[in-house]
């Protein structure tokens, strides 16, 4: 499936505007990946040609960061913070209670592909342990009652993102 | 709560939105640099920096002036300035708070630092937990070059610099200097070990100052009020300037507070952070970020500065202060922090790739009422075999390691004696799936075991 004319334009603007094309890698698998879900064979393969990069060399960068997901995810990835702060306030039950809600083991995907739970690095927001970071938002000061809040809202959204063949 | 201590970093802060540049400029904003471009020569900007004895805010301590001395004289060719906004230690949030108080602050910074070693590109290194910032600076750096401040020919002089974020897409490691800079040039991050400093030979292999993004927000104020100014900040002898402490933990009111460098620890949790949280006894301290020794309560009166904290064998770090209370177990705590440094390894040597796995699982095994007396020295002595690892990684993480046992090894054995965690904590379970030959739960994105092809 071809690529849409304006996220194409904005790649090869992207990679115009770098130092050097290698500089937009990360850029360009972001770009890809938000466009497809996550980095689909087809995404590498278009990322190598553009940045003049080997798919291996790519591959070293996909699979060696934690926000570039080389498998499929839901369209929700839910970095929970395992940092010692946040494990002091209990860490442990929420990832728990947000892999029993959600029925899906850690690193699991719900069935209807809404939902991802990772285990993340610390998030940057621990005076307000514990915490969680949803597509870039953060959620603060996790209860039961404020994950169930925060999934419920999650859900309200009918975009339907662009998978892979 | 009013703080009466002098606020330089943190002066503009407004409740949950950034300074305008409008308001930055009305506190005597870009003074600095309009007295600067033009006017004085990159060595006299170099030279207050080295008088002022800025000190890096990252880390490591080591000192601005003399790491901008680094790039060789008489090098001809491009120049970078990379400003270092990873930030993944826990515990650690200031230059997020940063960067969201006062965006013009740090803006200025970097453009001062990089008149004094003619660079002409600065790249804002952010993780991407901080999506945010990278926005802002990136709207904040427009504004900037819409008055002049940025781009070509700055205030109309011959001086031309600007600025791009990098956006990382996640590793720890990637706040290491040399790996940021292989990660910006779209490698595999991993640290590079001695041979020429990033200084010399750095990003497109041309001379690369690396500093951490509050260093660089110091400064304005150094230039437009003097190192004198910035030293006499400072309540420590040893010490210079103003310091953002991250709070966080078993306190009253966790947050990100801006006081002067050598103000004692006890002040700070107690007055500043509130104190403990009423029924809470203070146990345990991590004074500067993951990478710095848990601190028993005797040494609260010292003063947090690079110098005193050495001489006491602390680390003063990040300054970022974790405060753990009586009901934290300490050995959970340590076998948390092992999780984190053993997934954000980026295995590139064997120290650190294969001591931190090896002392993780003997932490579990004591956490989880395993452990035996032989444990305790087999994790003494990988931890100091960690301590001779490619880069900083290793090292940093057998400091809260050591610490544990030099002084809560009777908490450790606690453990052996009743032969399962006296806090009662569960036994530890391995987060994540197992995934091809790969310990349980290394590496980022686990795969549940039904869609594992391996």
């Amino acid at each position: 499936m071809p690529l849409p004319d304006d996220l194409v334009a904005q790649i090869q603007h992207r990679i115009d505007t770098a130092g050097h094309p290698r500089e937009a890698a990360v850029d360009v698998m972001y770009a890809l990946q938000r466009h497809y879900g996550y980095l689909c064979d087809e995404a590498m393969h278009y990322a190598s040609r553009v940045l003049g990069m080997t798919t291996l060399e790519l591959e070293s960068l996909a699979t060696f960061y934690d926000y570039l997901y080389r498998r499929p995810v839901g369209r929700y990835v839910i970095h929970v913070c395992d940092s010692v702060v946040c494990w002091m306030f209990h860490q442990d039950s929420i990832f728990d209670y947000l892999c029993r809600t959600l029925g899906v083991p850690p690193g699991g995907t719900t069935e209807d592909g809404l939902f991802t739970v990772l285990p993340a690095a610390c998030i940057g927001n621990c005076h307000n342990a514990p915490t969680m970071l949803v597509n870039g938002r953060f959620y603060d000061r996790l209860t039961p009652e404020r994950i169930d809040a925060a999934l419920a809202e999650l859900r309200q959204s009918t975009e339907e993102p662009v998978r892979c063949k | 709560m009013q703080i009466d201590t002098p606020q330089v970093l943190l002066k503009n802060r407004h409740l949950g939105r950034p300074a305008t540049i409008d308001e930055y400029r009305a506190g005597g904003g870009y003074e600095a640099l309009a007295a600067t471009v033009g006017k004085r020569t990159p060595a006299e900007v170099l030279q207050l920096v080295l008088e002022a004895d800025l000190r890096g805010r990252g880390g490591a301590g080591f000192p601005a002036g003399k790491k901008w001395q680094g790039i060789p004289a008489d090098y001809v060719g491009p120049r970078y300035v990379v400003v270092n906004t990873d930030e993944m230690e826990p515990g650690t949030f200031k230059d997020r708070i940063l960067v969201n108080v006062d965006p013009h602050l740090v803006i200025e910074g970097i453009i001062l630092c990089a008149y004094a070693v003619k660079a002409s590109e600065g790249v804002c290194f952010i993780r991407p937990s901080y999506e945010s910032d990278a926005v802002l600076l990136e709207e904040q750096s427009r504004v900037a070059r819409e008055h002049g401040l940025l781009g070509k020919n700055i205030l109309g002089t011959d001086f031309s610099f600007d600025i791009h974020v990098h956006r990382s897409a996640g590793r720890y490691i990637c706040g290491e200097a040399s790996a940021q800079i292989k990660a910006i040039s779209g490698l595999r991050p991993n640290p590079r070990k001695g041979g020429p400093r990033t200084s010399v030979k750095g990003l497109w292999d041309c001379p690369t100052i690396v500093n951490n993004l509050e260093t660089l927000a110091n400064l304005p104020g150094i230039v437009r009020n003097g190192p004198e100014w910035f030293k006499s900040l400072a309540r420590s002898a040893t010490g210079s300037g103003t310091k953002l402490f991250s709070v966080s933990g078993r306190v009253a009111r966790p947050g990100c507070y801006e006081l002067p460098i050598g103000t004692p620890l006890r002040e700070i949790i107690y007055t500043h952070a509130g104190g403990m949280p009423p029924g809470r006894v203070l146990k345990a301290v991590i004074p500067g970020g993951a990478s710095t020794p848990f601190m028993p309560d005797k040494y609260l009166d010292l003063e947090m500065d690079f110098e005193p904290m050495k001489r006491a064998g602390q680390r003063f770090g990040t300054a970022s202060i974790m405060v753990f209370d009586q009901n934290t177990c300490l050995v959970g705590a340590t076998l948390n922090l092992m999780e984190f440094f053993t997934r954000e390894s980026c295995g590139w040597c064997t120290p650190c790739r294969e001591g931190l796995p090896y002392v993780r699982h003997l932490l579990r095994l004591i956490e989880g009422g395993q452990g035996r007396e032989e444990h305790i020295a087999m994790i003494k002595d990988a931890a100091k075999a960690m301590r001779s690892a490619y880069c900083a990684f290793a090292p940093g993480a057998a400091e809260p390691l050591l610490s544990l046992f030099e002084y809560f090894e009777a908490e450790v054995r606690e453990h052996l004696r009743q032969k399962r965690c006296p806090f009662g904590n569960p036994p530890p379970a391995a987060r994540g799936k197992a995934c091809g030959t790969r310990p349980p739960d290394f590496g980022p994105t686990p795969c549940p075991e039904d869609q594992c092809p391996i």
